[in-house]
């Protein structure tokens, strides 16, 4: 396969370099949106979007980046477009869509903070990757977020019923549980040959 | 001291420890995950970015609470990631010129102390309240906690995936390595270790503590 073709950037940002499980980015909401089916998969659908305008938005500042010779503005660049960024989505979501608006609630603004975005950009121009590649790669990335943020919710609702001891209650099963879901994960290596 | 002063502030030591035990950011707060668990596969890369974060932090907590006077709440959380922001973007910088070998250890994780929720956290919930020798106490102690924390799951991941301390071999050429260690899944599983013991401490402790009052 060979590695710079579309499929392959979305396969392997979603399964193989799993964002989560693989990278370690976006821990934070993977650990406190996890709890509930429902509101694990709306988290992924924002985060998806946002990664998606995202890496446009770093593409073109890259590109103007390199063409006034300032890379040391990258971070700053970077940071403040994926804030302004999660504002506009914001505001967008709050005007077209109330209901959805007032279903996602504070995770909306918590996006900003979310490593997952962020390295999005980082890696994709560390990388080199064109602008259709660039979307490819946010795709199979906020694929890859959601899926692992939908596994860990569905294994956490049944794990409610089960009986825990005291002590590893919280976050202690919960980082034993995303353990055993990364080394399934490693499985999906054996599709980059 | 004056006990009965419920409003009274904390001393200048306790600002500083707290952040080693009491409200330990990795173990206490579970904050800051990101960068624990991926760059925690040796001790040395863990010790670097325990320093990096706790530089970052330090310096942004510094600004923050010099400059809490003058910016307005509704852009404060702006101006505290562009503050945040310039001073990783020093610090990775300063590691290329120090060590590239360390910076491509680390890779994209140096930038991203931008969005360690540690450092936001600090800057909001103290250094905006605070003034600069608190915040600066704060920032240390944090700092210091977040790094003791780095080193624990580092120390153990390399010492059970590699058999080495600091490169050091430990265990001799018959040793097994625990390939699984080194794996993103021995992250997940070293500080799930860690956070049991941490909870069987302090709930053994609060155990003591009723069976004292108990009897007396």
């Amino acid at each position: 396969m060979n590695d710079d073709s579309l499929w392959s950037i979305f396969i392997n940002a979603c399964l193989i370099n799993n964002f989560v499980l693989a990278y370690f980015l976006g821990i934070c909401p993977f650990l406190g949106v996890s709890g509930k089916l429902g509101t694990a998969t709306r988290m992924g659908g924002a985060v998806t979007f946002v990664m998606l305008v995202s890496s446009m938005c770093a593409y073109g500042i890259q590109v103007l980046l390199v063409q006034i010779d300032a890379p040391y503005l990258k971070l700053i660049s970077f940071i403040a477009v994926i804030a302004s960024t999660v504002q506009l989505v914001e505001m967008f979501i709050k005007k077209v869509s109330p209901v959805l608006f007032r279903a996602l609630g504070i995770f909306l603004p918590l996006i900003t903070t979310n490593c997952a975005i962020l390295g999005l950009a980082l890696f994709q121009t560390n990388k080199g990757y064109g602008f259709m590649q660039s979307i490819a790669y946010a795709l199979g990335a906020g694929l890859g977020f959601t899926l692992a943020l939908v596994l860990m919710a569905g294994l956490r609702e049944k794990l409610e019923l089960a009986k825990t001891p005291d002590i590893v209650k919280g976050t202690a099963i919960t980082l034993m549980l995303a353990g055993l879901l990364s080394i399934c994960f490693m499985g999906f290596a054996g599709l980059s040959n | 001291m004056v006990p009965n002063n419920k409003h009274a502030l904390p001393s200048g030591t306790d600002e500083f420890l707290k952040g080693f035990w009491k409200q330990n950011p990795v173990f206490v707060q579970v904050l800051g995950m990101c960068p624990v668990l991926a760059v925690s596969n040796t001790a040395e890369n863990a010790l670097a970015m325990g320093l990096a974060t706790s530089f970052v932090l330090l310096m942004s907590n510094i600004v923050v609470s010099s400059i809490r006077g003058f910016v307005p709440k509704q852009v404060r959380i702006v101006t505290f990631i562009l503050v945040i922001a310039t001073f990783v973007t020093i610090v990775d910088y300063l590691i290329q010129a120090i060590s590239l070998e360390l910076h491509k250890a680390l890779g994209a994780f140096i930038s991203l102390i931008v969005v360690n929720c540690l450092i936001l956290g600090r800057a909001e919930a103290f250094a905006s309240k605070n003034g600069v020798l608190r915040s600066i106490l704060d920032g240390l102690g944090m700092g210091v906690g977040f790094t003791i924390a780095l080193l624990c799951l580092g120390a153990v991941r390399e010492i059970f995936g590699y058999g080495s301390l600091f490169g050091l071999e430990l265990f001799g050429q018959h040793y097994q390595k625990w390939v699984v260690m080194v794996l993103p899944a021995g992250g997940f599983f070293t500080l799930a270790g860690w956070l049991l013991l941490f909870n069987w401490y302090e709930t053994a402790r609060a155990r003591r503590k009723t069976l004292k009052e108990a009897v007396a």
